[in-house]
């Protein structure tokens, strides 16, 4: 294993490098993304409510494999001309959105109701009593179930390797085919994966404790 | 000068028929409690009152507004109407002092040093001035309950709705809830009581109203003659049941 990373560790290094971007701009964007549909979802405006909920469950019931397939083929043919990692992100992104939507949605229905009604009875819109009271106390509880769902997506971004993203898996997977050494190079590859889902891993743990101090 | 007037208002959810042609109207000042059997509509009676359940026909003016109208800007009403509930619904990710402020600050603009003097001063009046800097779920439930009513009392408000507000209370808690609300009502303000406390509704409240099955049975203003004569017998009933325990 160790000739492998040390004949290697530039390319691995460059694929360890794609599979951090392409798992942080996934990270923010389904966070944003899986927010808002986590709100239309308990809007209460029914069409609203709807359409949020249509979202969360067409993308979740789809493999990862082909939401990504579907903006490498699909994009490019009719729209406009992508790369292997901008497809394998927005598909990640797009993917790992509804998994986020579902989590957050339950954080927020798990803060009791009479919360949002004293916040109300006091003349607070609702934007205000989402942003002041709601959101604080949802945001406790969503952090160990959001935790997973970024490990997930960081170990789900390997499906860029499919899509040539140049991520870990991608270089591992050259790497493997040229030196014929399949069993190390993806011990070494797993090892990478380590590195970067330990810390986030630790870190949920973190945040967890900090903000359950009130 | 009447400050709630309910003229016809019907009420369902979906199938069920919540509140029952009411007619009710309460002056400046007033203090009014409202008795009766659970789900007899009371809270939902209360709860129309700063909208937090909508009417769906017949005429609700709160403070000059018409709450039947879909166009009213409810969070003015919330503004002026504020209410207390059985479960208190503070704040639980505030302090004490930022749960009687937040309302001040954000809603009708005051500034921090202004609404933090003021919330002192309540805080005095409902006997809590340590409390200030505790979490709620460092208090009991007596406590929470005077924070909340100190905390709708910081808006102003123009009157002040009460949804069984000693009903989640062990008894040794009551009193000091009872007498923070009698010490509001002697003050004038418009209040709307719904209570099982008996002794309240007799001795502080200016006039009682007994719903059953989402309809108004008796409306009194002569408060011990109700009590001691009900002219309904769906009224006789309940009290005999409450009083003979």
């Amino acid at each position: 294993m160790f000739t492998i990373l040390a004949n290697n560790w530039s390319t691995l290094l460059s694929g360890l490098g794609y599979t951090l971007m392409a798992s942080l701009i996934a990270l923010v964007g389904s966070l944003v993304i899986g927010t808002l549909f986590a709100l239309m979802e308990i809007s209460a405006h029914r069409w609203v409510a709807v359409i949020g909920r249509v979202y969360v469950e067409v993308v979740r019931n789809i493999p990862l494999l082909v939401i990504t397939m579907a903006f490498y083929v699909i994009v490019p043919t009719y729209f406009v001309q992508i790369d292997g990692f901008t497809a394998g992100t927005i598909g990640l992104t797009i993917y790992t959105s509804a998994f986020i939507a579902e989590t957050v949605r339950a954080g927020i229905e798990s803060v009791a109701v009479g919360q949002m009604e004293g916040a109300r009875s006091v003349g607070m819109t609702y934007t205000q009593a989402m942003v002041q009271i709601i959101f604080p106390q949802a945001i406790k509880i969503v952090i160990p179930p959001l935790g997973n769902q970024f490990i997930n997506l960081v170990k789900n971004s390997s499906i860029l390797a499919f899509v040539a993203g140049f991520d870990l898996m991608y270089q591992g997977k050259i790497i493997a085919n040229t030196t014929f050494n399949t069993f190390d190079t993806y011990l070494a590859v797993g090892l990478l994966y380590l590195i970067l889902t330990m810390p986030l891993s630790y870190f949920m743990r973190h945040l967890e404790k900090k903000w359950n101090v009130a | 000068m009447s400050m709630i007037e309910f003229h016809d208002v019907e009420k369902y959810y979906g199938k069920f028929h919540a509140l029952k042609d009411i007619n009710l109207t309460i002056d400046r000042g007033e203090v009014v409690t409202v008795i009766g059997p659970s789900g007899s509509g009371k809270s939902t009676l209360l709860r129309t009152i700063n909208g937090l359940e909508r009417v769906q026909s017949g005429q609700l003016i709160v403070n000059d507004f018409d709450l039947a109208d879909k166009k009213t800007d409810m969070n003015r009403i919330r503004k002026n109407v504020g209410m207390v509930f059985q479960h208190f619904n503070l704040y639980a990710n505030k302090t004490v002092m930022d749960n009687i402020t937040l309302g001040p600050t954000l809603v009708l603009k005051r500034n921090k040093e202004e609404a933090h003097e003021q919330a002192l001063k309540l805080l005095d009046q409902v006997g809590l001035r340590d409390k200030a800097d505790s979490y709620p779920s460092a208090l009991s439930g007596g406590q929470k309950q005077r924070i909340a009513i100190a905390r709708s009392l910081a808006m102003n408000p123009k009157a002040l709705l009460f949804d069984e507000p000693t009903s989640a209370l062990d008894p040794e808690t009551i009193g000091d809830v009872l007498d923070v609300m009698k010490d509001i009502a002697q003050q004038g303000m418009t209040m709307v009581v719904v209570t099982h406390e008996m002794g309240f509704a007799r001795h502080v409240g200016d006039r009682i109203v007994f719903m059953a099955d989402g309809e108004i049975l008796e409306d009194a203003t002569d408060v011990g003659a109700f009590f001691d004569h009900p002219k309904e017998p769906r009224a006789q009933e309940f009290l005999s049941k409450i009083i003979n325990h």
